[in-house]
Parts: C-alpha cells; sequence; structure tokens
C-alpha cells in the first residue's frame, strides 16, 4: 500500500511537465487544424458566450448608467462654458449651413450619379451596441449585443453614421464578434469615387493613433487622385458591399515601381469612442449566388425554349 | 474541488473585467492584461500545474471570442502560467516585488510572442515603434496594475482555495 502510494506520489510529480506538452500538443494541433482546414470552434464559443455574454451585456449597462449618473453631477461653470461654446459653434454651422446648402445641388446630383445613397438606405441593417472589446493590445476587435438570432451572419459588413466599421468575423445566438478595418489583419478591397480606380486598404497598427488607415496598388497613371479623394468599398470585393465609404485620401505617393501609388485614408469614424453600430444583414456573396443563379434558371429556361 | 471552482469563476470574472471595464480605463488605448497578471499569480502562489491550467483557460476564452486562430493565446498564457510556477516555494508570495517583477518578465515575453509569431511573420518588421507604443507602455501599466490586484488574488487564494504546502511541484527541493 505504501509502495503504491509512493508510485502515484511519483507519478504526479513528473505530471506538471508531461501536463505541459500534453497541452502544448493539444494547443498546436489546435492552431494547425484551424490554420489547416478551417476547423471552427463554434460550438465551444457558443457555449461560452452564453455564459459570458449576459454579463457583458449587464456590465456594459452598469457602465452606460454610471455614465449617465456622473453627467447629471456637471459643475455649473461647465455647462456655461459649454453652452459659450456651443454658441459659436452654432454661429460657425449656421455660415457653414449657408454654404451646404448650395452645395446641396450639387450634392444631390453626384449622388444621383453613383446612387450611393440609395444602395445606403437599400441595404437592411440591425443596429447594435458594442459590449466588449479585445483584451489586448495589438488587434481591434470587439463584440456586439445581436446575433444570429437577429438574423447577423458571418461576413456581415458592420457600419456606423459615418462609414465603414469593420466585419463580423463569429457569430454566437445573441453576440457577434467584428474585426474593425483599423485591424492589423484587416483587408478591404476599395475604389475612388471620382476615377474608379481600385486598390487595397489595409489597417496598420502604427497608424491607429492617427485615425488612419495605409492604402496600396492604387493604379493612377494620370494622377487623376488626389488628396481628399473619396474612398468606398469597391464593387469587385467579394466580402464588402458596394459603396460603403471609407474614407478620404490624406496622403499619396509614388511607388518605386513608378505604376502603383501608396498612402495612406483618413477614416471619419472614431473607433476609440464608437459605441453603437450598424450590421448590414446582407452578404455581397448572396447577391453574387442570387444572380448566379438566376443565370443558370435564365440559362436553362433558354435551353428548353431551344428544345 | 472548492479550489477548482474559486479558480473557474476568478477566471471568468477576470476576462470579463479585461474585455470591459478596463477596456475603458484605457491610457491612450492601451490596456493593463488583467488575464496575464492571474496566471503569474496563481503560479507564483499554487504551483506550475495550477499557473498552467489557469494559462490555459483564460487564454481559450481569449481565443474562442477574439482570437483570429484558435489555440494561439492558450498557448501563451499556459506557458506564462506554468513558467512562473517555478517562483512557486522559492520566494514567499506575501512579498509584492516578487509577482511585480514576475510580471513584467511574462508580459514582455507575451507581447513579444504576439508580435513574433502575429506580426513579425507578416512582414511588420517596425519592433521598435511596436515596441514603444504598446509593449513597454503595456509592461507598465500591468505592472501598476498587478500592483492592485495581486493583494486580491493573494486574499482569494487564502481565504477560499485550498492550501498548496506540498512540496512537490517545488524542482529545487531535495527529496
Amino acid at each position: 500500500m505504501k509502495n503504491l502510494k509512493k508510485k502515484f506520489q511519483f507519478r504526479i510529480h513528473l505530471k506538471s511537465k508531461h501536463l505541459l506538452v500534453i497541452m502544448t500538443f493539444f494547443c498546436g494541433s489546435a492552431v494547425v487544424s484551424t490554420l489547416a482546414s478551417g476547423v471552427t470552434s463554434e460550438p465551444l464559443a457558443e457555449a461560452a458566450g452564453m455564459i459570458v455574454v449576459p454579463f457583458e451585456k449587464s456590465i456594459d449597462g452598469i457602465g452606460s448608467w454610471i455614465g449617465e449618473i456622473s453627467q447629471t453631477f456637471q459643475d455649473k461653470q461647465e455647462l456655461i462654458n459649454k453652452n459659450q461654446e456651443l454658441q459659436d459653434a452654432v454661429d460657425t454651422l449656421t455660415e457653414q449651413n449657408n454654404i451646404l446648402i448650395q452645395n446641396q445641388s450639387e450634392l444631390s446630383r453626384l449622388q444621383e450619379l453613383y446612387k450611393l445613397d440609395e444602395e445606403y438606405s437599400s441595404y437592411p441593417k440591425v443596429a447594435a451596441r458594442i459590449i466588449s472589446k479585445d483584451p489586448g493590445n495589438w488587434y481591434d476587435t470587439f463584440m456586439i449585443n445581436r446575433g444570429s438570432n437577429d438574423g447577423i451572419r458571418v461576413d456581415n459588413n458592420v457600419i456606423s453614421g459615418k462609414g465603414l466599421v469593420g466585419i463580423v468575423t463569429e457569430v454566437g445566438s445573441n453576440w457577434a464578434t467584428v474585426r474593425a478595418i483599423i485591424d492589423d489583419s484587416s483587408y478591404v478591397s476599395v475604389m475612388t469615387v471620382g476615377t474608379d480606380d481600385n486598390c487595397v486598404v489595409t489597417g496598420d497598427l502604427e497608424l491607429i493613433d492617427e485615425g488612419k488607415l495605409r492604402f496600396s496598388q492604387l493604379y493612377d497613371k494620370d494622377d487623376k487622385v488626389t488628396v481628399g479623394e473619396r474612398i468606398v468599398t469597391s464593387n469587385i470585393s467579394d466580402k464588402y458591399v458596394e459603396g460603403l465609404f471609407v474614407g478620404y485620401v490624406s496622403e499619396l505617393e509614388l511607388d518605386t515601381n513608378n505604376l502603383t501609388k501608396t498612402g495612406t485614408i483618413v477614416t471619419p469614424v472614431d473607433f476609440k469612442h464608437l459605441k453603437d453600430v450598424f450590421v448590414i444583414t446582407v452578404n455581397k456573396q448572396d447577391a453574387v449566388d442570387s444572380g448566379s443563379t438566376s443565370q443558370e434558371d435564365a440559362a436553362e429556361t433558354g435551353q428548353e425554349g431551344t428544345e | 474541488m472548492k479550489s477548482k471552482i474559486v479558480l473557474f469563476f476568478t477566471i471568468i470574472v477576470c476576462f470579463l473585467l479585461q474585455s470591459t471595464l478596463l477596456q475603458k480605463i484605457a491610457i491612450g488605448s492601451i490596456t493593463p492584461n488583467l488575464l496575464l497578471i492571474l496566471c503569474v499569480s496563481m503560479g507564483l502562489m499554487r504551483g506550475r500545474k495550477s499557473g498552467l491550467w489557469t494559462g490555459f483557460f483564460s487564454g481559450l476564452l481569449v481565443d474562442l471570442f477574439y482570437g483570429s486562430v484558435f489555440g494561439f493565446y492558450a498557448l501563451i498564457y499556459m506557458y506564462a502560467g506554468f513558467f512562473s510556477g517555478y517562483a512557486f516555494r522559492i520566494y514567499y508570495d506575501d512579498d509584492i516585488k516578487v509577482p511585480m517583477a514576475l510580471t513584467a518578465i511574462m508580459d514582455l515575453i507575451y507581447n513579444l510572442a504576439v508580435y513574433g509569431l502575429q506580426f513579425f511573420l507578416r512582414g511588420r518588421l517596425g519592433i521598435f515603434k511596436y515596441l514603444y507604443r504598446i509593449i513597454i507602455p503595456e509592461i507598465f501599466y500591468t505592472v501598476f496594475l498587478a500592483l492592485i490586484v495581486y493583494k486580491i488574488f493573494y486574499y482569494i487564494n487564502h481565504h477560499f482555495m485550498n492550501a498548496t504546502r506540498k512540496e512537490r511541484e517545488s524542482i529545487w527541493v531535495l527529496k
């Protein structure tokens, strides 16, 4: 009996090293299997989501409640100053508004030209709130409080009032994770509004502080694209629906190959203080699939007709 | 069994705080790494095996919700917990300096691992920029947070968990 006990203890003593090796193999195989064969952790994530997400929602609720309370206790002087500021803002805005009214006719003409407005409003959208963010500092992903129950699917595009925010990467029944376009591993195929030139926008951790994104592979031989050009998601992207506003070109330079240009884009979305977003519940791939099936149908009917 | 349940809830609570509350107190969009402090503390106070399991499950949670590659963070956190477990029984766990130093080292290793495996390999070569912008600020903030929360973990360990007074975890004690 004593001997047995000793044996047992001996085994336990060795175990922590062996455990490490075993778990390393486990993690390694998990990494390899997700990379190589695309095995998803969806069922596990779904189960964990059931435990974690309700808490995150309530913490978020408490946070905003406390925020509201602290707002009611603002200083009087602060409010007076703010009022003054707002009055100034009203003056400048009135002036700007006059200019904007003048621009209105031009704008409506442009909108008609690009049919941006129509397409924006024609996409079915679901409003969602950000309930938690990526725990680390390296990536920019966040979780929203709507999931497959609200019709959200993987690859749905996420926008805010101002422009493109990101894309849904994982979905649970009542939550979804979104990868922001400023995330370092994000790639978006975009085009310029004026000239319809395609290029690729990538997130860059080094530019996040300035609120900028990097773009590359812009082929612009005639130098028509200038600083301030509007950038929207392109028609050839297979993940992003066409015509979502991404930002304005802020820097532009010719590559060493003398053919393509790279530069930076300023995004109008304030990612640090983002709270509410809209999820477009139509995927680009849907349109492609339905388009191809209808074409096939047409082809079939055509064949039948000839027969 | 009791310790396991307490540990499980501590991990869940830390993950929740990490992804919600700590994001709100971020300075310059840098958040401290509470989960790493938990792994280091558990490794230091309870030995290699506890550190390993704590790290594995906290990393797994991060992987499930935010990771692009399943198992990546689990691996890094697991090693952080395991190696801080070597300090178990060499140092007394009621001294704040040891967990602070350990946290700083582990946070550096953690961030270098993330940079090396996920950024360097994608051709993002400016290591010093990332070092100054992300890694060093995060280390300072994390160490500062460790100063506060280590006491809490210490309290949880000594009041809600079974004591781990066995010598078997230490490699330095001759048997």
